[in-house]
């Protein structure tokens, strides 16, 4: 029985930690995302269809699902978020999916590779890689037609979309060895040369909460999982006392 | 018409035209099982319960699913995002199936431990390394149905490997796969394979491994033969009646694994990447393959296998070896002797060697080879293959432990 | 085996226990499942409330608008249509709408809130077809609606005549005025 009970815990007690937030250094920073924070993932839908959903669908989202988790009312729904219409005109319906109007032949002849659909993506990449992903864009003249590069993602078709908020940087690098007997320089950080609208600290909180969209836009039922299965779990303990103890009344029996 | 001893009402009206008393005797009421039963036996129950729930998950995963190469992923997400529940029975699915190869070999140890293929076992051994390659089978195309990167180009590595059959080889793959690539034809015929046939195939063999243990009668921690010490009824002073003794302990067994499946499915579906890999979050993409591939863990082991031999048809051969020696236990090992509680010290480090082997091979299965994790595989399965051969040998003429008549 | 001294009544409690209390979960478990069969939230979008722009519509003229699925008709009935509707009372099934489906708000002779305008499902009660708009008042027919079907006749009120198959008047589904122009079909509404 204490056996049972020491693997169970064992099991429970990495969900009692989320990633802690640390100061590493990039490409290594971490974020906490705090679920029960619904203004900040509100203002990340906000950055969201603003800056993004022109290129990136995130066409398994529903507009009034995203209202009803973050507390968002249909009609500020119909307002803010929604900037599409159907093919007689009519505003999207606030019951619609979240997809654009980007045209798949024109995104390969502008970028290379059509944009992907954002409503996985804090589920295949992660919520850290964004963070330093969306922070990670520096000045690279070698880049025709973008003049940007990225220090997470290596020579990405994507422009530097939110410049103007954060600015332009430029990388500072360090020297390491690469394990075969040379060295290679390593990006560690970056400087801003060239200011936008926003602060470093404004523009850090400004991906914090366009992540912490993105993580919640990845599994809105997240919470949803976690609140039945607290109760589930009650539930299958006070039944496990149950079965234990008519388990060991007909075992009487035995000797 | 009416005889002795026969049952009344409504159980009468059903007895005289269907063993339905008879059955409850023969397996439950008066099946006797040693009293003996250790941790080690839950599995078989478990292995039940979750073949189960996989079966009720995947109908009503079925109901909203397009097998349709370009809506078998957004019908995925229609599933955790739009049908109620839908995310649940989706989680309790994939969850399902990784605890089905948890289970399955855990059971499979307490086999190789007490000696349970050994005679006059060896048929339900074999029904059960059936079962075991359907379920492979059942997990592979399931796997597939995702139509995520994962599913799509793990599908298309194993599928290419038939290609190392000489002279029809190129055919074999192409008529596997019913095109040119690993496409829709093939998945909707994985679908309709995975929905229908192997889980039909399945329930048949797990019928057919349950009547040949009952048959002869469940081996026990001590590997002794309960039926040779019989009461005056008839009934082995050793066995207790299955029901209502072992549903009542089997009852415990089911709520513990409950618990901890409902710890992976409500706090951590995707166990870090193993049970849903991150690459199989981005939809298929014929022109771009992942940076990594690599199976779902529970086929690592084999995978490992595979790789560590560096020609393409002898990995092949090499990996099928592995399951063949599987089928094979009950003539590898010439002892008499069922049970490690009474077996050599040699058999002992045989078992650690292929544990240690098997879970190293499952270790490097998951991750990109490199020079000396190839080694290392090289290694293992030398240890794996070397438990076989050994037990061949070392149990001719084996130094055990005087075995009890009884049960300890 | 139980032996003399088993305490058979501890057994029969425990055991009615667990049975109870693994019924409970039983039921827990059943009610995820069962629910998914209801619509899901992209049937649900679907079968949203319509809009629909009344303001262009001709006396005499019926538009069709698609709600969840079904064809709703809106019809801007003239003055000789309404006349029929007092006319032909005596011959209908259900003149009042006591049995058939409709808002409280058409539970009038008019079956709609404003006379002027009706909005109603073109389903025949019978089997399902769609009726035929007959707008024409003849000496046979005082106008309405024909089923080709069956034969099912019904009033410019969409109510049911006597002696046809249909059972029951057209539904009528819930709608409210947003403005003079413009109503929404699929909800009640205030007024």
């Amino acid at each position: 029985m204490r056996k049972i009970l020491i693997i169970v815990a064992a099991l429970i007690a990495p969900t009692m930690g989320w990633a802690a937030g640390g100061a590493a250094t990039f490409p290594n920073d971490k974020i906490e995302i705090d679920w029960d924070d619904k203004a900040a993932m509100q203002r990340g839908a906000r950055t969201y269809v603003n800056y993004c959903m022109s290129c990136h669908s995130a066409e398994f989202s529903r507009y009034n699902r995203v209202g009803a988790d973050l507390g968002i009312a249909d009609d500020l729904v119909r307002d803010n978020l929604i900037f599409t219409t159907d093919i007689h005109g009519e505003q999207t319906k606030v019951g619609e999916l979240m997809k654009n109007t980007m045209n798949t032949a024109y995104a390969e002849e502008a970028f290379g590779v059509v944009p992907p659909d954002l409503s996985l993506i804090a589920r295949s990449r992660g919520v850290n890689w964004l963070y330093n992903y969306l922070r990670g864009f520096y000045i690279d003249e070698s880049r025709t037609g973008l003049g940007v590069n990225n220090g997470v993602f290596a020579n990405v078709g994507m422009p530097h979309v939110l410049a103007e908020l954060q600015g332009l940087q430029i990388p500072k690098y360090r020297s390491e060895s690469d394990g075969h007997g040379g060295e290679h320089d390593v990006i560690v950080g970056f400087e801003i040369i060239k200011p936008g609208s926003m602060s470093k600290s404004e523009y850090d909180n400004t991906i914090h909460d366009l992540v912490a969209f993105l993580d919640y836009v990845a599994e809105p039922y997240k919470q949803t999982r976690r609140n039945v299965g607290t109760g589930v779990i009650i539930f299958l303990f006070g039944f496990l006392i149950l079965a234990y103890m008519l388990k060991k009344e007909y075992w009487k029996d035995v000797h | 018409m009416s005889e002795d001893n026969n049952t009344k009402g409504l159980l009468g009206w059903i007895d005289a035209r269907f063993p339905l008393s008879k059955m409850y005797d023969e397996h439950l009421g008066k099946y006797y099982a040693p009293k003996n039963f250790n941790f080690w036996y839950f599995f078989g129950s478990l292995a039940l319960l979750v073949l189960v729930l996989q079966i009720v998950t995947g109908i009503f995963l079925t109901m909203h699913y397009k097998p349709d190469g370009d809506m078998a992923f957004k019908s995925v997400e229609h599933i955790m995002r739009d049908v109620d529940w839908g995310w649940l029975i989706r989680y309790l699915h994939s969850t399902g199936a990784s605890a089905f190869f948890i289970v399955v070999y855990l059971h499979m140890f307490r086999a190789l431990i007490y000696g349970s293929y050994q005679k006059p076992r060896e048929l339900i051994w074999l029904f059960g390394m059936f079962i075991f390659l359907a379920l492979m089978a059942e997990a592979f195309m399931g796997y597939l149905l995702h139509w995520g990167q994962m599913s799509y180009w793990g599908a298309q590595v194993i599928i290419s490997l038939f290609g190392a059959v000489p002279i029809v080889g190129d055919e074999l793959t192409l008529w596997i796969r019913g095109d040119f690539v690993v496409s829709d034809a093939t998945l909707n015929r994985f679908f309709a394979l995975h929905v229908v046939a192997v889980p039909i195939v399945l329930l048949m063999l797990v019928v057919m491994h349950i009547i040949a243990l009952h048959e002869v009668g469940s081996n026990n921690p001590d590997g002794i033969d309960i039926k040779k010490t019989k009461d005056a009824n008839g009934v082995p002073l050793d066995g207790i009646p299955f029901h209502p003794y072992y549903s009542v302990k089997d009852l415990v067994g089911v709520v513990v694994f409950l618990i901890l499946f409902s710890v992976v499915v409500f706090f951590m579906p995707e166990m870090g990447g193993y049970f849903l890999e991150y690459a199989n979050f981005v939809p298929a993409n014929q022109f771009k393959t992942p940076e990594h591939i690599a199976p779902v863990w529970y086929f690592t082991p084999f995978y490992a296998i595979l790789r560590a031999v560096p020609d393409k048809l002898l990995g092949v051969i090499a990996m099928f070896s592995a399951i063949v020696v599987l089928f094979l236990l009950p003539w590898f090992d010439r002892g008499k002797v069922r049970s490690i509680r009474y077996r050599s010290t040699s058999f002992k480090w045989l078992l650690a060697m292929l544990i240690v082997s098997f879970v190293g091979l499952g270790y490097l299965g998951a991750l990109p080879s490199t020079g000396i994790r190839t080694l290392f595989a090289q290694i293992f399965s030398v240890g794996y293959f070397g438990f076989f051969v050994g037990l061949w040998f070392i149990s001719k003429n084996e130094i055990t432990k005087p075995v009890p008549e009884r049960v300890q | 085996m139980p032996s003399d001294d088993t305490d058979n009544d501890r057994r029969r409690f425990l055991t009615a226990a667990t049975v109870v209390v693994g019924a409970v979960g039983t039921v827990a478990v059943a009610v995820p499942f069962l629910s998914s069969w209801s619509p899901s939230a992209r049937a649900r979008t679907a079968g949203a409330p319509v809009v629909a722009d009344i303001s262009k519509l001709e006396p005499g003229q019926l538009v069709i608008v698609k709600w969840r699925g079904k064809p709703v008709w809106v019809v801007r009935r003239d003055e000789a249509a309404l006349e029929t509707l007092p006319e032909v009372t005596d011959q209908l099934r259900d003149p009042d709408s006591e049995s058939s489906n409709q808002p409280v708000y058409a539970t009038n002779e008019y079956r709609s809130r404003k006379p002027e305008y009706l909005i109603m499902e073109g389903i025949c009660t019978h089997l399902g077809c769609s009726p035929t708009y007959q707008p024409e008042i003849t000496a046979d027919f005082q106008g309405g609606f024909f089923c080709p079907c069956h034969g099912s006749k019904f009033d410019f009120a969409g109510r049911v005549y006597k002696g046809v198959p249909a059972p029951l008047n057209l539904p009528v589904p819930p709608h409210y005025y947003m403005s003079d122009g413009v109503i929404l079909i699929g909800e009640d509404g205030v007024a």
